[in-house]
């Protein structure tokens, strides 16, 4: 015969399940990641041994060797010029967007945030990826401008625009528009108020959405691939010498991109949340 | 400037960069994959691509991938979101690990993987040194496509399924407290709750992630590339190879027609069999 499970028993069983649960997915994420960075730092000779040691050696001659490489640094220097155009693109025409559809009541509101909305959940730069570097590529052929890297930052800022309107849209709504109207009382013009009022108050929002830009152009691959060709970014010369590049490099060239933008990740992680609307109920 | 026309004005260059950095585009190549060197409408694009020794096992292998990868997505995030609805303590800290690979390049993705199902990798040497094989296994390469194929799909499961896991757990957020009571004040148990609350109330989020995951799995390309090279054609990793290798960028625009096709089919596919009654949302 069963026993009835009493309330304490249940409680402990699901805090037990809810503990096993939480380890084995912790460490689905983390263990991958370990072993990146255990053959990106370890000299070239070990990363190719067998079997692999559980520990890094500490040694940065695979890093120094990627990045001593032919066209590492430029490519580097390029994959930071693109990111930093993408933040900037997108910060300057989204936050106006944001601010718009945050404090303004105007016809065609709601249309306008459907239209954003969509490209969120239905997304159509995702859809259109493919579509959108091919014709440019084209484009800048015919005209004799390829390679441009803010070709590329626009493909990019394509991508980064609607949650870059999302969320200065979330950030400029937590501002009390009171604020803004005090600032009208004693003096000050809508301009004045706005950059003395409201962007003293939205400047780690808008940091953080920036950032958000900068990590979606960091990691993008294909568009990057097909738009560069003399002016590679970093993930077009990983991906483009995959089949010629000794094993170590390419653990190596991994760890470049994986550090910072998880590094940048982690430092939005509060507003990331909110943005989706995961934050704390 | 008055202040009616301030908010036109506020989302105007916003407006103007997306229609015309997508308008254009899609204009552009839709053209390009109809039109022939002469001018003319033309299939021949297409029939080059479909042609091609290549072109079936491309778009089988995507879509294969596709339903293997989205299916096991969508029940490990059900099993993330359903844990992290339940931590008491340390929520935010669990969300922000599982939530680490929303961060990385499908390319580094591959990477990661290939230093696990490398013939020297890490997979082998654990299996080593619990005793299963006496030698290094090669799970990668043309001799070995079955592994291959799942070490692309571990890779794509470990990669994305973030995406979904933050999409269901901003839809479980949406589900009202009371909900949750009055089915325990009725006597439901844990799975009772989940088949005939959770699930029904979350079906917009499922929706989204679906449709979401479904198009970013036909575009999956830089994963495939690094772990299987060209043994294990993709149509995204064709679209590449056809502009990029062999300049031919008519033929890539039909693939690009074709991803774009199978992935508005899915987007139907999901929005008719999704759909949510109006006056039954939360």
């Amino acid at each position: 015969m069963k026993t009835p499970v009493t309330l304490e028993q249940a409680q402990l069983r699901t805090r037990r399940v809810l503990l096993i649960g939480g380890v084995l997915a912790t460490a689905w994420i983390l263990l991958p990641l370990y072993f990146l960075l255990i053959n990106a730092f370890s000299s070239p000779e070990t990363v190719s041994q067998f079997p692999k040691a559980y520990w890094p050696e500490g040694n940065t001659e695979s890093m120094a060797f990627l990045l001593g490489f032919q066209g590492v640094i430029s490519a580097l220097i390029n994959s930071l010029a693109v990111a930093a155009m993408t933040m900037v693109i997108s910060i300057f025409l989204g936050a106006p967007a944001g601010y718009a559809i945050a404090r303004y009541d105007f016809p065609g509101k709601t249309s306008f945030r459907m239209l954003i909305m969509l490209t969120r959940a239905f997304p159509l730069p995702l859809l259109a990826l493919p579509l959108l570097a091919l014709p440019l590529a084209v484009f800048f052929i015919r005209h004799g401008i390829d390679d441009t890297l803010w070709g590329l930052a626009m493909v990019h800022s394509m991508l980064a625009l609607p949650f870059a309107v999302l969320i200065t849209y979330s950030l400029f709504s937590g501002v009390p528009v009171e604020l803004e109207e005090a600032a009208w009382v004693f003096g000050c013009n809508k301009w004045q108020a706005f950059t003395r009022v409201v962007m003293p108050l939205a400047a780690p929002g808008l940091a953080a959405s920036a950032v958000f830009a900068f990590v979606i152009s960091w990691n993008e691959v294909f568009a990057a691939a097909v738009l560069t060709i003399e002016n590679r970014t970093l993930t077009a010369f990983l991906l483009q010498s995959l089949n010629t590049s000794p094993v170590y490099l390419k653990f190596a060239g991994g760890a470049l991109l994986v550090v910072p933008a998880t590094i940048f990740m982690f430092l939005i992680r509060k507003h990331l949340f909110a943005m989706w609307g995961i934050s704390n109920r | 400037m008055s202040s009616r026309w301030l908010p036109y004005a506020l989302i105007a260059p916003v407006t103007v960069f997306i229609a015309a950095l997508f308008l254009y585009p899609f204009v552009m190549v839709a053209s390009q994959a109809f039109t022939g060197s002469d001018g003319a409408l033309t299939l021949a694009h297409f029939r080059t691509m479909v042609d091609h020794w290549k072109f079936a096992g491309a778009l089988k292998n995507t879509l294969w991938l596709a339903a293997i990868v989205v299916p096991l997505q969508l029940c490990l995030a059900l099993a993330l979101a359903q844990m992290v609805t339940r931590l008491q303590r340390g929520r935010d800290t669990m969300l922000y690990i599982w939530t680490i690979p929303l961060g990385i390049s499908d390319l580094a993705a591959g990477i990661i993987w290939l230093a696990i199902f490398e013939q020297t990798g890490f997979l082998n040497t654990l299996m080593m040194g619990v005793g299963v094989v006496n030698e290094p296994v090669g799970f990668l390469g043309y001799a070995n496509l079955g592994t291959t194929l799942l070490a692309v799909v571990m890779a794509e499961v470990w990669r994305a399924t973030a995406i979904v896991l933050v999409i269901l757990v901003s839809g479980m957020g949406l589900i009202p407290k009371e909900y949750n009571e009055a089915a325990e004040v009725f006597g439901a148990g844990a799975w009772t709750k989940f088949w005939r609350m959770t699930l029904p109330l979350l079906k917009p989020s499922l929706q989204t992630a679906l449709i979401l995951r479904t198009i970013l799995a036909f575009e999956v390309f830089a994963v495939v590339a690094v772990l299987s090279g060209t043994q294990f054609p993709v149509l995204m990793g064709e679209t590449y190879e056809r502009q990029f290798t062999l300049q031919d960028s008519a033929v890539a625009s039909a693939y690009a027609m074709v991803i774009l096709g199978i992935s508005i089919v899915s987007t139907a596919f999901f929005l008719r069999f999704l759909r949510t009654p109006e006056g039954v949302r939360a």
